[in-house]
């Protein structure tokens, strides 16, 4: 398809602007202006709206195809949600910050500090800030409060490593990279969790945090988090949740409860916000008392009579992560979410999340590889390493499920596991979609062993086949020349 | 409401196959000593009491102030078609697109998009986007930490205070050393810079226009900076390229901001989109997606995600950023917007930014013990009151007006200092208005 710049012609418009009803001023200093217009392209409105339409029709989504990326919980978004958060799109976040501005908007803040409240009681922490602008940032936020913890008790710098296991998601030792620490790997055991004796046999008191995903990335609810977050403890290091699989749990184990200190949750993942192709997400971060005082600001403050301020002087804390108050919008769909399903509705997403899992866990393991055979949480991870010994790898299958319709579960994560294919339905789905994907991942399997070279020219449905991903990095074009 | 379509029967079904009685059998991974013992939680509701709640909280807020504050977000205009097309559930339900071929739509606006700011910016490459402006910032300081191998950072403190916080942050832990430069006179203290610079600086950070609104030339600037072999970063505020000298011309080396002005609602102050956009030989100490251009097997043009050996879930604790999610769909709707402005609407666009603060400039120091921080603006200007600016902020907002920010929030000695914005959507008459008004309670 043609690009948006290829279908500019000179002269054309797509917007009239309002007419100017003051006069024209003396223009700045040639200096100070730019030689030659930016070149953008030069469409009608009619122009851009088929471009834009027509890309969509490119790609695969939620509303289009059953998507069950693992870790990445593409559940429905219900489409009210979207209207709730266009309601708040007029209000300048800075209106809160002048003298006065907090009275005129009791609104957003309120529902700031309700969602806040509401993320508390689901997760068991103290208190939540809801300014990360995503699950990465989050966990960036959560080990800079770490941090700050330490530094408070003078223990900034004996406090060097964060401890992750090697099935954790790329973001916690990118995260606690950036936060300055050095990072622990801890390997998986042969039953599915991090291995305790290499974890006692790692901490020491110069580790300032754990980071754990729980359930982690196999799908697994460790039942040892206690006993590890006791350890963690017992060296004065933090316990870190990464929340992305927060989806399996709620109502059912509160992080707070068993040990974690700090945690980061996902809004675009367990509660219903879209995904936007790559985002926006929000990451809100909770925490326990003892971290209170750490937290960014602004932070926003119900006082005795009900009204809504906004906190900026705090001496410890790590001070902003954010130009004003977060991704708001992102909040206000998800505060809509939370308040929309509710106590019973919330149990019954991790209920049906995991019911879900499990039965295309059962109905599948004839057919693939399945390292860890447990009952999983919301997401189970199958290998391709039998369909492999035939050439055909866990690529080629997402392939083969592209052509049928189907957006590819996570392939190659976790990396412990050799041609991973990690399945994460969500609660959203029926039986009727599972089955079908299910029947199709059978014929994936049956088809890799009686014409395993039919693979390689797949997907052949789409608007491309594959691509030159070497030729792309070693050219390294990424803006159309002009 | 929940929307888990699953009847009683099917779930029987599922159970018997998995081979267990109750979904609650499910959980007995979980040691029972580990389980919730409270989960309080309002009751749900239907879709329509959900919406007419969060009517009332909406109507908690006011909303018919007219708004001459800025400091990062802008009310601009927004054409029909940007909701409508990036409200496309294509778009908005996809995730990031790991699997190229179905994902052809995402990953050409993003190329598009990266384009788009090349363009705007005078820059060679892009991302598709980060999540902020503000933490744009922290970005690009780490990049210049990167790039360098050096460990101070010089920051013109004209930079808006938010940004400045927000790196501050972000390096709260790393072993570098922030130094801000003081403004002199709501401009670049250029001596002070020149006094400062020398081979142990990895960046220095400026913003075009800054705070206070001022508009520079950062030419000189970035010549003195890389004969000290540091590099020049300017946050920069798309917009205002639609008629400012871009940050390519001037001969900086990364370029970042906020792309709330284009296309993005206000929206209590998020989602927005941050961009980053440098030269090319930087681009492999980039953070963040980025989309590249190549072939399939058939030869035909197609986009990829690329260079994803810098990213978190490649390298791990190695990657030049820990970013994962972006601002996808805020960016898509600043590559609608760029497109459906085109050339020549962006131009006009700024021009009448411009204007109108030109004209609002010049009403407001004229009235009588009020005057203006000197030098060139765009949209945005520093008034120096005859009394300190919060209480006449706070008289005027009780009569609906915005009238600005007081920048002794952020800089000692400034306390009578206003900041006012002035973009296209503010009439003449809410200008005189506002003349008016501030008149009344000086």
């Amino acid at each position: 398809m043609e690009l948006i710049y290829e279908k500019s012609v000179p002269g054309r418009k797509g917007v009239k602007l309002p007419a100017s009803d003051v006069p024209t001023a003396k223009p700045l200093d040639p200096a100070l202006r730019r030689n030659k217009a930016a070149e953008l392209p030069e469409i009608s409105e009619l122009d851009a709206v088929r471009h834009f339409t027509n890309l969509s029709r490119r790609n695969f989504s939620v509303d289009t195809n059953f998507y069950p990326l693992g870790s990445c919980t593409m559940k429905y978004n219900a489409k009210v949600l979207e209207n709730a958060a266009a309601l708040f799109a007029p209000f300048h976040p800075a209106t809160a910050i002048l003298p006065g501005g907090e009275a005129f908007c009791q609104g957003s803040l309120g529902m700031l500090h309700d969602l806040g409240s509401l993320l508390a009681e689901i997760t068991g922490m103290d208190e939540v800030t809801t300014q990360p602008l995503a699950g990465a940032h989050g966990e960036m936020t959560g080990i800079l409060l770490v941090a700050a913890y330490h530094a408070a008790k003078g223990n900034k710098a004996k406090k060097r490593y964060v401890v992750v296991p090697d099935s954790s998601h790329g973001t916690n030792p990118a995260s606690a990279a950036i936060a300055g620490y050095e990072i622990i790997t801890i390997p998986t055991a042969p039953y599915g969790d991090m291995d305790l004796e290499l974890f006692k046999a790692a901490m020491n008191d110069e580790v300032a945090a754990v980071m754990m995903t729980c359930p982690n990335t196999l799908g697994l609810f460790n039942p040892h988090i206690k006993e590890i977050a006791d350890i963690a403890h017992s060296f004065d290091a933090l316990m870190y949740y990464d929340g992305a699989n927060l989806n399996a749990i709620m109502g059912k184990v509160k992080p707070g409860d068993v040990g974690f200190d700090v945690i980061h949750v996902n809004l675009h993942k367990t509660f219903g916000t879209p995904h936007g192709g790559g985002g926006p997400g929000s990451g809100p971060v909770g925490v326990k008392k003892s971290l209170i005082p750490f937290l960014p600001t602004p932070r926003i403050v119900k006082e005795g009579n009900g009204r809504f301020s906004i906190e900026t002087a705090r001496e410890l804390s790590i001070g902003r992560t954010a130009n004003f108050f977060g991704n708001f919008g992102v909040m206000a769909k998800a505060y809509a979410y939370i308040i929309m399903l509710g106590k019973a509705g919330l149990i019954q997403v991790s209920e049906q999340a995991v019911l879900n899992a499990n039965y295309i866990k059962e109905r599948l393991k004839k057919y693939y590889d399945l390292p860890y055979d447990m009952t999983c949480m919301h997401e189970c991870v199958f290998s391709a390493s039998k369909q492999a010994e035939n050439g055909v790898h866990a690529i080629d299958i997402a392939k083969f499920l592209i052509d049928k319709g189907y957006h590819p579960p996570t392939v190659y994560f976790p990396l412990i596991v050799k041609e991973a294919i990690m399945i994460e339905p969500t609660e959203t789905e029926s039986k009727a979609t599972m089955d079908a994907f299910i029947e199709v991942m059978i014929e994936a399997a049956q088809q890799a062993e009686t014409d395993p070279g039919s693979f390689a020219a797949m997907p052949l449905t789409m608007p491309v086949t594959r691509l030159d991903e070497t030729k792309a990095a070693r050219e390294q074009n990424v803006c159309c020349a002009g | 409401m929940s929307y888990c379509p699953n009847t009683e029967n099917e779930q029987r079904e599922m159970l018997a196959t998995i081979g267990i009685s109750s979904v609650e059998g499910l959980f007995d991974a979980i040691p029972a000593a580990l389980r919730a013992t409270s989960f309080d939680l309002p009751e749900g509701m239907s879709e329509f009491e959900t919406y007419d709640r969060m009517k009332e909280l909406v109507a908690a807020n006011t909303a018919d102030t007219v708004n001459f504050i800025g400091g990062g977000f802008y009310d601009h205009i927004i054409p029909a078609a940007v909701d409508h097309l990036s409200g496309r559930a294509e778009f908005y339900t996809a995730y990031t697109p790991y699997q190229p071929e179905c994902s052809q739509g995402t990953l050409q606006a993003l190329f598009e998009y990266q384009t788009s700011i090349c363009r705007l910016t005078g820059l060679d490459v892009s991302n598709a986007s980060l999540y902020d402006g503000a933490t744009a910032c922290a970005e690009a300081a780490m990049m210049a930490l990167r790039v360098t191998g050096r460990n101070r950072l010089l920051l013109d403190a004209c930079v808006s205070p938010f940004s400045r916080q927000v790196l501050k942050t972000y390096l709260y832990n790393l072993d570098v050393e922030i130094i801000e430069i003081d403004p002199c006179d709501g401009a670049l203290d250029r001596a002070k810079l020149t006094a400062l610079l020398d081979d142990t600086v990895a960046g220095v950070l400026v913003q075009n226009p800054n705070f206070f609104g001022r508009v520079e030339d950062f030419t000189a600037i970035s010549e003195e900076v890389h004969a000290k072999g540091a590099l020049l970063i300017a946050s920069v505020y798309p917009l205002s390229l639609g008629m400012l000298n871009s940050p390519g011309e001037m001969g900086v080396d990364i370029a970042i901001g906020d792309g709330q002005s284009l296309g993005n609602p206000l929206s209590f102050g998020g989602p927005s989109f941050g961009f980053i956009a440098a030269k090319k030989k930087f681009i492999r100490n980039m953070p963040g997606r980025i989309v590249g251009e190549t072939v399939d097997k058939n030869g035909q043009r197609g986009y990829v995600l690329t260079l994803q050996a810098r990213e978190q879930h490649i390298k791990r604790h190695k990657a030049t950023s820990n970013i994962c999610s972006n601002q996808g769909l805020c960016a898509l709707r600043g590559l609608i917007f760029l497109s459906l402005m085109g050339k020549t609407g962006l131009e006009e666009m700024a021009t009448l930014n411009f204007d109108k603060a030109q004209y609002a400039k010049a009403l407001l120091s004229s009235i009588s013990g009020v005057k203006v921080l000197p030098g060139a603006t765009f949209n945005e200007f520093t008034l120096l009151l005859p009394k300190a600016a919060p209480p006449v902020v706070a008289n005027l907002l009780k009569k609906g007006i915005a009238a600005g920010l007081p920048a002794g929030d952020y800089y000692n000695g400034l306390e009578n200092g206003l900041i006012v914005t002035v973009t296209e959507k503010r009439s003449k008459s809410e200008i005189d208005m506002l003349a008016q008004a501030l008149q009344e309670v000086l």
